[in-house]
Parts: structure tokens; C-alpha cells; sequence
């Protein structure tokens, strides 16, 4: 697939704009997950500025196409794009991590219109993914579910439970991307629970595997209508990622999984990302 | 011969008559369909039934999807495994976002029997209960939970209705009505209330009877819905009669027991006895040998109604 030169600056315009609603987010709420928020923006933008049939006015439209935020810390990333994209205007994503505020610590689905499913506790996303997937199955209804998995998320036994029941139920219509950026909170992941061979894993567990760069839209767009065309079975997309993408001195720091700036690298960092 | 059912068999009967009314029931099993009773279901509705294989954990977020998809996804397997092993994702998937999951779950209590403890759930109703917005329901019968369940599928939000593996005596006609959240005065009494949920219920009017003959007139209340409590009705047998015990197969701690004791405490506080599993898990063995066992029949009932009689003497 070659993408057209303007879908792409599109695309990375907006890419630009949710690192900076991120680092901003994170920043004013003085707390939240900078680190896995950043690895994950390309792969969130493509699903909300390319790939997904959405009404943002109509966030329970019954036809819509489904995201679930698995890695549920990544809450940053996604309410940035859904703001981005007009669910909610773009000045309230400064009431992260607020009382009162719908843009909860970890995505809540009661609190905010677009949020699909309420995640935060790791490895259940994609079982909810499953299910939305076989409601649409049992519909005939051509609307896709998309889930995002963290890799350090993948240590947990019901992602493998919810990896044999995808492919047990010939899930074609769900795609799931892993945010391989190789760092959780205590270290590189192959220090901390190796998940290596990871393709090998995802392909012995009866899914079309495909490999991707994490920040190429052109890359992660082909592997994502791929999977579309690819029958009978779920499809994992690797898709190799820095932590911390686009902030220099957060990029591969683990450190910056789960800590804030503070004004003066929120300053630094917005300056990167001008 | 008193006519008994188990409730499982009942619940697999009314899923059935659910499946043909609404097509947007669904239901999901971790390998148990048959001991569970939603193989029936199964056979008349392939395409809705989902075997989720011995994956407890997949099967309650599955679930989750799927009713946040619009389906009314009916969830059981041995209450034990569902409560316990599943715990975080009914947690987190099932009761934070409010959806419309019923986890229906059989094989409650100390009537497993020979499976022994690791089988038998006596914490169940306590887990389920500490979750807000989960609805808890312990049909006393067959007629109950059939009325039950259809409840459950009406009402919007997760609900945990729970089962048993043995048959108990058919104790409503057709004239019962079960509604969520109240309780029933099956027998009138001034002396001592006994509250009962479940099997226990049976047992607590076995009980009754047997009081009368010694002059002790109990009122028997089935507490059918424990979350959320008719705490009006729970505070009048209170007021009227000074004296509560509760009965129920389950660990006094956090069932129904439980939550009368919250109740009273703080509204109208009158001597309370507990008639359940004394903090200590079960073993193998025939039901009525466990029942016997851990204090679970109508002369347990009795006997605990004559201490709280006896206190509520001293008070007076």
C-alpha cells in the first residue's frame, strides 16, 4: 500500500498533536503514564484518524468500529485522539486524573462516550475484544474490533486464554496490535518475564502474525488491511516501538513508564514536539 | 413424597424458554454445560452457545464484550471458579462499566458433596456482594429460580444468581412471586424471626414447624435477593419479633448473616444468631452427612433460635 503523501502529513500532523495533549495531560495531572502513552501514538492515530468507521457524535452508533484500549494505562494516548477526533473538546484533556473528571487514571466506559470497554487491570482487554467480536459474528455485522496490547500486559495467563479462544472462534474481524516497546515498569521485559519468541507464540496459538514498525503509519496501515483481507483467523500485528517516542530524554527510560514531568521537561519536551 | 429439583435443573430449563423469547440471550460455559444445565440450551441454540473451555477468566471478560456489543450474556460455571478464580475480571470487566452480565453459578456450598473443599463455595455470596451494583439472588427452589432468572434478564446490570447441585423440595406454586429485592414472609411468627436464603430455606421452616410444637412461634422469611437487602422487611421481623437467626449454606461471614448483622447493628440492633459454615472450608462427603456436619439442617436452626430466645430474655 502506498500512502498518499497527504494522508500522511495528515496523519503524522495529528500524531504530533496528541504527543503534545499527552506530555500536557500528564504534566498538569502531575501523575499518569507518559512512556507506553508515547510508544502507542501511531498505532492509535492510524485506528482513529484512518482506519475506523466512527460517528463522534453518535459515540453508540451500533454499526461503529470498536477499540479497546487494553494496556489501560496508555489513557493519555487515547483520549487525546478522541478528542482529537471530536468526541470531547481538546481543552478538557488537562482534567486527567481529576475528581470529577471522565477522563479517569484508567479508561472508564461508564464516565466517557467512545471509551469501548473500562480497562486498567492488565490482561482483560482483549477477552472483552473476543466478545465484541462474536456479538458481531452473531449479528452478520461487518463492523471490526481493534485491541491494543501492551508486551509486558502479555505476562498475564488470560491473554493466552483469550489468544486460543480468538483463534477457536475464527475470529477474523478482530486485529490486535502489541506495543513491543520492550520496557515495563521493572526493566526491559526480558529481564523482567521474557516473552520471546514472540511471533512464534501468537502463530503457535493459531493467529496470522504480521511485524511492523510502530511509528510508520505506511507500515502499520498495509498490516492493518491485510488483516482485514485475511479469512478465518485473528490477526496479532507486532509492531516494534520506542518508549517514549518523540520526547528524547524519555525515549527506551523505563523510568518514564510511569512518572510525570515536571515544568521544566514538560517544557523541553513540548519544545521537541513543536 | 415431597417433589424436589435441583436448582441448576431449573435454571437450564428457564435459559431454554429465555433463548426462544429474547435472541439476544447468549450464553457461555467453562466445560461444565452439563453439570451446570446450560447444555440444553446448547443443543436448541448452537450459534448462542459459547464453550469457553477451562478459561474462567477469558469467559468473564468475554462475556463483558459481549453485552457491551447489546447481547444479555448468561455466564456459569461451579460457583467457586466463578467467584473466586474469576474474581478480577467481574471486577474489573464486569461490575466497574455496569454491564449486563448474569453470572448464574451452580454447585454452591457444602452440597457439592464428595468433590470435597476445594469444590465447595462458602464465600461466594461474600465476594459477590462486596462488588457495587452486583445484584445477588439465592433461589430457595425450582419455581424461584426460574422466576429468577427471568428477573435477572430484565433488569439491567450484572447480577450473580446462585445454584445448587442437589435437588430441594419444591416449595413455591404457581401463585409465588419472586421480585428483586424483596424478601417473603413464607410462615407468620411473633417469638423469633428466622431469615433463610437458599436450601436453607426448607430447612428453616422444617424448623418452624418443630418450634411450634414446643410453643415458639417463628416467623420464616425467604431473603431471596441478599444484594440489595429488603432491609425493610428485615428490620420489621426484627422489631416484632427481638430475636433474628439467619440460615444459610455459606461461611457466616459476609453471606447473609452478614448482612443482617450490618443491618441490625445499625438500626435496630436485637440478639442475632448465624446458622452457616463457622469459618472453616468443607471436605468430601454425602450432602446430608455435610449439612449435618457444619450445622446446616432445620435442628441446628432450632436449637440456635432457643439461644437467641434465651438472650433475649436476659435483655428484657
Amino acid at each position: 500500500m502506498d500512502l498518499e503523501a497527504d494522508t500522511r502529513a495528515f496523519l503524522e500532523e495529528k500524531a504530533q498533536a496528541i504527543r503534545r495533549d499527552i506530555v500536557r495531560m500528564v504534566s498538569t495531572a502531575a501523575s499518569g503514564h507518559p512512556g507506553g502513552s508515547l510508544s502507542a501514538v501511531e498505532i492509535i492515530t492510524s485506528l482513529y484518524f484512518k482506519v475506523m468507521r466512527l460517528d463522534p457524535a453518535c459515540p453508540d452508533w451500533a454499526e461503529r468500529e470498536r477499540f479497546v484500549l487494553s494496556k489501560g494505562h496508555a489513557a493519555p494516548a487515547l483520549y487525546a485522539a478522541l478528542a482529537e477526533r471530536g468526541y470531547f473538546a481538546v481543552d478538557k484533556l488537562v482534567t486527567l486524573r481529576q475528581l470529577g473528571s471522565p477522563l479517569q487514571g484508567h479508561p472508564d466506559m461508564m464516565r466517557l462516550p467512545g471509551v469501548e470497554m473500562s480497562t486498567g487491570s492488565l490482561g482483560q482487554g482483549l477477552s472483552a475484544a473476543c466478545g465484541m467480536a462474536l456479538a458481531a459474528k452473531l449479528d452478520k455485522a461487518d463492523w471490526r474490533v481493534y485491541v491494543l496490547l501492551g508486551d509486558g500486559e502479555t505476562q498475564e495467563g488470560q491473554i493466552w486464554e483469550a489468544a486460543m479462544a480468538a483463534a477457536h472462534y475464527r475470529l477474523d474481524n478482530l486485529t490486535a496490535y502489541l506495543d513491543y516497546n520492550r520496557l515495563q515498569i521493572d526493566g526491559p521485559i526480558r529481564d523482567v518475564m521474557n516473552p520471546e519468541p514472540v511471533a512464534d507464540k501468537w502463530k503457535a496459538f493459531g493467529w496470522n502474525v504480521l511485524s511492523v514498525d510502530g511509528h510508520s503509519f505506511k507500515e502499520i496501515l498495509a498490516a492493518t488491511e491485510e488483516a482485514q483481507l485475511d479469512k478465518d483467523r485473528p490477526t496479532m500485528i507486532i509492531c516494534h516501538t520506542v518508549k517514549g517516542k518523540g520526547v528524547s530524554f524519555m525515549e527506551n527510560e523505563a523510568d518514564w513508564h510511569g512518572k510525570a514531568p515536571n515544568a521544566e521537561d514538560t517544557e523541553r519536551a513540548l519544545a521537541e514536539l513543536a | 413424597m415431597v417433589q424436589k429439583i435441583a436448582t441448576r435443573e431449573a435454571y437450564g430449563e428457564a435459559l431454554v424458554e429465555l433463548g426462544r423469547e429474547c435472541k439476544d440471550v447468549v450464553v457461555l460455559d467453562a466445560d461444565l454445560s452439563k453439570s451446570t444445565k446450560t447444555a440444553s440450551f446448547a443443543k436448541i441454540f448452537p450459534e448462542r452457545f459459547y464453550n469457553m473451555g477451562i478459561a474462567e477468566a477469558n469467559m468473564m471478560g468475554t462475556a463483558a464484550g459481549l453485552a457491551a456489543a447489546g447481547k444479555i450474556p448468561f455466564v456459569s460455571t461451579f460457583a467457586v471458579f466463578a467467584t473466586g478464580r474469576a474474581f478480577d475480571q467481574i471486577r474489573n470487566s464486569i461490575a466497574y462499566p455496569h454491564l449486563n452480565v448474569k453470572i448464574c453459578a451452580s454447585h454452591a456450598g457444602v452440597t457439592v458433596g464428595e468433590d470435597g473443599g476445594s469444590h465447595q463455595s462458602i464465600e461466594d455470596i461474600s465476594l459477590m456482594r462486596s462488588l457495587p451494583g452486583m445484584t445477588v439472588i439465592v433461589p430457595a427452589d425450582g419455581p424461584e429460580t426460574k422466576q429468577a432468572v427471568r428477573a435477572a434478564a430484565e433488569l439491567e446490570g450484572p447480577v450473580y444468581i446462585r445454584l445448587g447441585r442437589s435437588g430441594v423440595p419444591v416449595l413455591f406454586d404457581a401463585e409465588y412471586e419472586f421480585v428483586v429485592g424483596k424478601a417473603a414472609t413464607l410462615r407468620q411468627g411473633e417469638d423469633v424471626a428466622l431469615l433463610a436464603g437458599g436450601i436453607m430455606v426448607a430447612e428453616a421452616l422444617e424448623a418452624a414447624r418443630t418450634l411450634a410444637e414446643k410453643g415458639i412461634r417463628a416467623q420464616v422469611i425467604n431473603v431471596s435477593t441478599i444484594k440489595p437487602l429488603d432491609t425493610e422487611a428485615v428490620v420489621a421481623a426484627a422489631r416484632k419479633t427481638g430475636a433474628v437467626v439467619t440460615c444459610e449454606e455459606h461461611s457466616i461471614i459476609g453471606g447473609l448473616g452478614g448482612a443482617v448483622a450490618e443491618t441490625l447493628a445499625e438500626q435496630c440492633p436485637v440478639p442475632l444468631e448465624r446458622v452457616g459454615v463457622r469459618d472453616q472450608f468443607g471436605q468430601s462427603g454425602k450432602p446430608s452427612e455435610l449439612l449435618a456436619e457444619y450445622g446446616l439442617t432445620a435442628q441446628h436452626i432450632v436449637a440456635a433460635a432457643e439461644r437467641v430466645l434465651a438472650r433475649k430474655g436476659k435483655r428484657a
